[in-house]
């Protein structure tokens, strides 16, 4: 089945054509068509990893098909050499399944949430083009292809969060997400350009080759720094997250699929393809995981005010970005992709499910809800079953990836960052509680009716919870041949069970449940109140401490700024000189034309006046009485 | 003694005479009178040089004769222009005629 | 010629032609213009005879005095217009003109002055007709032929640009 893997980014990158020209008057066919795609790339993809397990193909030997793009030779080796290739390793197989796999969910789950709206077919159209940018990018072999595909990705997520094009809001929103990930890719390009300039190639294995055995440690760190540049803009890090809550303009099923499971995860699983470029830079690797834990803490602050149940997943998204980052950082290839691939699962779920609510009720702020569970059953229990995964309680399987996580900073050291995300564990589980107990228990605040939704929306929840309770187990300690001997950076390695970690972060998370509860459930201290008593805080962190007007300050003052003086100096510098050139002609031209009187005794004068200069000039010394 | 500075202060006098004439005159007729004066100036010159430096030849005076002649072509072309310009202009003044101008 | 009365002519000379020049150019009058520069034609074949050049000087009066001279005085017959004592004013530009002049006569005359003129005063030919003769029938015999063409040339433009159009009165 390796041999077909081409195939797995092709089936929705021909489904985008013919939705487009084929059947886009026919809406269900059109459905049909991504689904079927999608669905194909599925089983190739599983089949794949089926294969890769059972073939030994490991990460230090894995299966490798290219060809030559643009390759232009040179004295010594290529000048350039642009591949398209395929890399296919334990990791790109689990990227495979896991992409395909929620897609697939995803696309089923849109024919009931999408029905009725008028760009049915386009919105399948921009999901199976997206399909095919990620799984491209996942299977790339080197960092041009994979960078031609993150771009591709970027597109498709500008498409999807304007989905909505006449809502200006909308149409805001995909740009703020398009022009930041510009920033963010014109620093992973240099990066990658450094890269090229330092060893010769794009292709990840050979770098992997070349880059332990580089000499200049400071540029290749700025080359890594650079690189880095590109997963704090795609995985929404601080300080370049700002787009992502934006992005919930877009369709639910958008932001379950682009905005939680997939493209933002894009970001973690360039670091762990290039995971050797930073293995050997500490400094480079103390700055990521910094960037992730401080991540973490700061979205996770933010999301225990918002109100919108969108935007509550989504600075849980950032924070739970934070921690795969984080792991990254602190060496733990494994246990970021680890939780990767949980989190994929729960939150996509928890998306999914929050579209259902938003699909029933028309309505997003959390505080106009309540009592859901009782009209939306199935929505409420997977929504629940998210819920408890992402908090990390035993057994389900967001406590074992982030109970890897924090493992791995503690037992490398990073006993900081194992506290802070041991904090941020009690805060994810406060929040989510918060938005459970607040949306789904309690009177209906405003008198807004659920009702559940068709089997299209529930059966790709049901499916989630599922995953959401299994996809743990096989990272778990107790396994023998786990998660963290197939996908790895160094050796195959075996995790022991912490049982001090393990308990306190399940302490942590029933703590912050029961907070919840207390608060938000029983109302034994109004949430009110609490906001008014700390009121400056509380102001701070609903307005996301003022990034967004940071950066709107700077934008206006500085770039703006700058613009301006450009500007001026453009209009009266640059053009001055080029019209005033113009104008001295016309000028000299007016005062010389009266030159040419046509007057004869005037030219007769003229003459012999130059008579008389050129006499003294060339009899000057004569007549200067030299001989 | 009058030697050859005497003389080429002559010419050059009756040069610059005529020349004032040719440059500060209207009337065209005027104006070709100031380029006689010019033109005998110079044949003045040829021969004081002639008399002077080079007596063995008679160089200068041949060079002289040639100017006579072709004063005179030149007086008498110059006259029929001043004649046509009066007939179709009636005017012989040299201010008026501007027609060389932009 | 001897020393003192040939240095006495040669200041008469001079100033009887410089004078009649300035008469040429200064006057109002253009007939008395043209009878000026009669007079300072002569003066001027005067100067040649001093030089010893007595073809020359016959020459010169023959031709500028006899030809050259009435044809500027029929010119001035066939171009009259307006009162005939106005007829030769100074343009606008004869403030600048002098000055010019004045110029360029300075310059000339700094530059001869300071010249070293080496001069070879020796034997003259007696018989300049021949002399002159034997140049044009000799050495120069291109140019003589050239001129007579140019003659014919001027006759025939100047018939030419004179003659009236068809038409015309």
């Amino acid at each position: 089945m390796m041999e077909y893997a081409w195939l797995v980014p092709l089936f929705p990158a021909l489904a985008f054509p013919v939705i487009v020209f084929v059947t886009r008057r026919l809406r269900l066919l059109s459905a049909l068509v991504g689904i079927a795609a999608i669905a194909a790339s599925f089983v190739v993809s599983v089949g794949i990893l089926v294969e890769v397990l059972q073939a030994g193909v490991t990460m230090e030997q894995p299966v490798e098909k290219a060809l030559n793009w643009l390759a232009i030779p040179g004295p010594e080796g290529w000048l350039l050499k642009i591949e398209a290739g395929i890399l296919l390793d334990p990791l790109t197989a689990v990227m495979l399944v896991v992409v395909t796999l929620v897609a697939l969910l995803v696309e089923i789950y849109s024919v009931g949430y999408m029905h009725g709206d008028p760009g049915f077919s386009v919105f399948f159209s921009y999901l199976s083009l997206f399909s095919a940018s990620m799984l491209g990018l996942v299977v790339a072999n080197n960092f041009f292809m994979m960078f031609f595909f993150w771009e591709l990705v970027g597109l498709c997520s500008y498409l999807l969060i304007g989905f909505y094009f006449h809502k200006p809001e909308a149409a805001r929103a995909s740009l703020k997400a398009f022009v930041t990930n510009r920033v963010a890719d014109f620093g992973f390009m240099l990066g990658f350009f450094f890269l090229f300039l330092m060893f010769g190639t794009f292709n990840f294995r050979e770098l992997a080759e070349a880059v332990p055995h580089a000499e200049n440690l400071g540029l290749l760190a700025l080359a890594a720094a650079l690189v880095f540049i590109g997963p704090i803009g795609k995985s929404a890090q601080f300080p370049l997250h700002v787009w992502l809550p934006d992005a919930m303009e877009g369709p639910t099923p958008v932001s379950a699929l682009i905005h939680a499971a997939t493209m933002v995860a894009a970001g973690v699983y360039l670091l762990a393809r290039a995971f050797v470029l930073f293995a050997g830079l500490p400094s480079v690797m103390l700055i990521i995981a910094y960037v992730g834990g401080f991540t973490a803490l700061f979205a996770a602050t933010i999301g225990v005010v918002q109100r919108d149940i969108k935007r509550i997943l989504a600075y849980s998204t950032i924070s739970q970005l934070g921690y795969m980052v984080m792991a990254m950082g602190v060496g733990s290839m494994t246990a970021g992709m680890f939780h990767l691939t949980t989190h994929a699962f729960f939150k996509a779920l928890l998306f999914l499910g929050a579209g259902s609510v938003i699909h029933a009720l028309n309505e997003q702020d959390i505080f106009r809800m309540g009592g859901l569970a009782r009209d939306m059953k199935i929505t409420a229990g997977t929504f629940i079953i998210g819920a408890l995964a992402l908090a990390g309680i035993p057994p389900l399987a967001g406590f074992w990836s982030k109970d890897e996580i924090l493992l791995a900073a503690y037992s490398h050291g990073y006993t900081g960052l194992y506290l802070l995300g041991t904090v941020v564990a009690f805060l994810t589980a406060f929040y989510m509680f918060r938005l459970i107990f607040v949306a789904f228990f309690g009177p209906r605040r405003a008198g807004l009716h659920g009702h559940e939704s068709p089997w299209t929306m529930t059966v790709p929840l049901l499916v989630l919870a599922v995953l959401s309770v299994v996809s743990g187990f096989m990272g778990a300690p107790f396994v023998a041949h786990g998660f963290s001997s197939w996908v790895y950076f160094g050796e195959p390695h075996h995790v022991e069970p912490n049982y001090v970690v393990m308990f306190t972060s399940t302490a942590v998370a029933i703590l912050g449940i029961y907070l919840a509860w207390f608060i938000y459930g029983r109302e034994a201290v109004s949430h009110e109140a609490l906001s008014r008593r700390w009121q400056g805080v509380y102001r701070l962190v609903y307005n996301k401490y003022y990034v967004d007007e940071a950066y709107l300050w700077f934008f206006r003052r500085v770039v703006l700024g700058l613009a301006e003086a450009f500007n001026w100096h453009d209009r009266n510098v640059v053009d001055r000189i080029f019209d005033g050139v113009g104008d001295l002609v016309r000028w000299s031209g007016r005062r010389l034309r009266y030159l040419q009187t046509g007057h004869l005794p005037v030219y007769g004068l003229v003459l012999f006046a130059a008579v008389v200069v050129l006499v003294i000039w060339a009899a000057a010394p004569v007549i200067g009485g030299i001989r | 003694m009058i030697t050859l500075s005497h003389y080429l202060a002559l010419a050059g006098l009756l040069f610059v005479v005529g020349l004032f004439g040719a440059l500060a005159k209207r009337n065209a007729v005027a104006v070709l009178m100031g380029i006689e004066l010019m033109l005998n100036a110079v044949n003045i010159n040829l021969v004081a040089f002639n008399r002077f430096m080079n007596p063995g030849e008679v160089t200068g005076q041949v060079f002289a004769l040639f100017v006579i002649v072709v004063a005179a072509a030149e007086v008498a072309v110059g006259l029929a222009i001043v004649i046509n310009l009066y007939r179709r202009r009636l005017a012989t003044d040299v201010e008026e005629a501007d027609w060389l101008k932009w | 010629m001897e020393g003192g009365a040939s240095v006495a002519i040669f200041w008469l000379l001079a100033a009887l032609t410089v004078g009649a020049a300035v008469a040429v150019v200064m006057l109002p009058n253009i007939v008395h213009s043209a009878l000026y520069l009669v007079l300072t034609f002569i003066g001027v074949a005067g100067i040649y005879i001093l030089l010893e050049a007595e073809f020359l000087a016959a020459v010169q009066v023959l031709i500028y005095a006899g030809g050259v001279a009435v044809l500027l005085i029929f010119g001035v017959m066939l171009t009259r217009r307006g009162h005939i004592r106005q007829s030769n004013p100074f343009n606008s530009y004869h403030v600048a003109a002098g000055v010019v002049s004045l110029a360029l006569f300075i310059l000339v005359v700094l530059a001869l002055g300071r010249s070293p003129w080496h001069a070879f005063p020796g034997p003259w030919p007696e018989d300049t007709v021949g002399a002159v003769a034997e140049a044009f029938l000799g050495p120069y015999v291109l140019p003589f032929e050239v001129a007579a063409v140019l003659l014919l040339v001027g006759i025939v433009g100047a018939i030419l640009l004179a003659r009236e159009e068809k038409g015309e009165k």
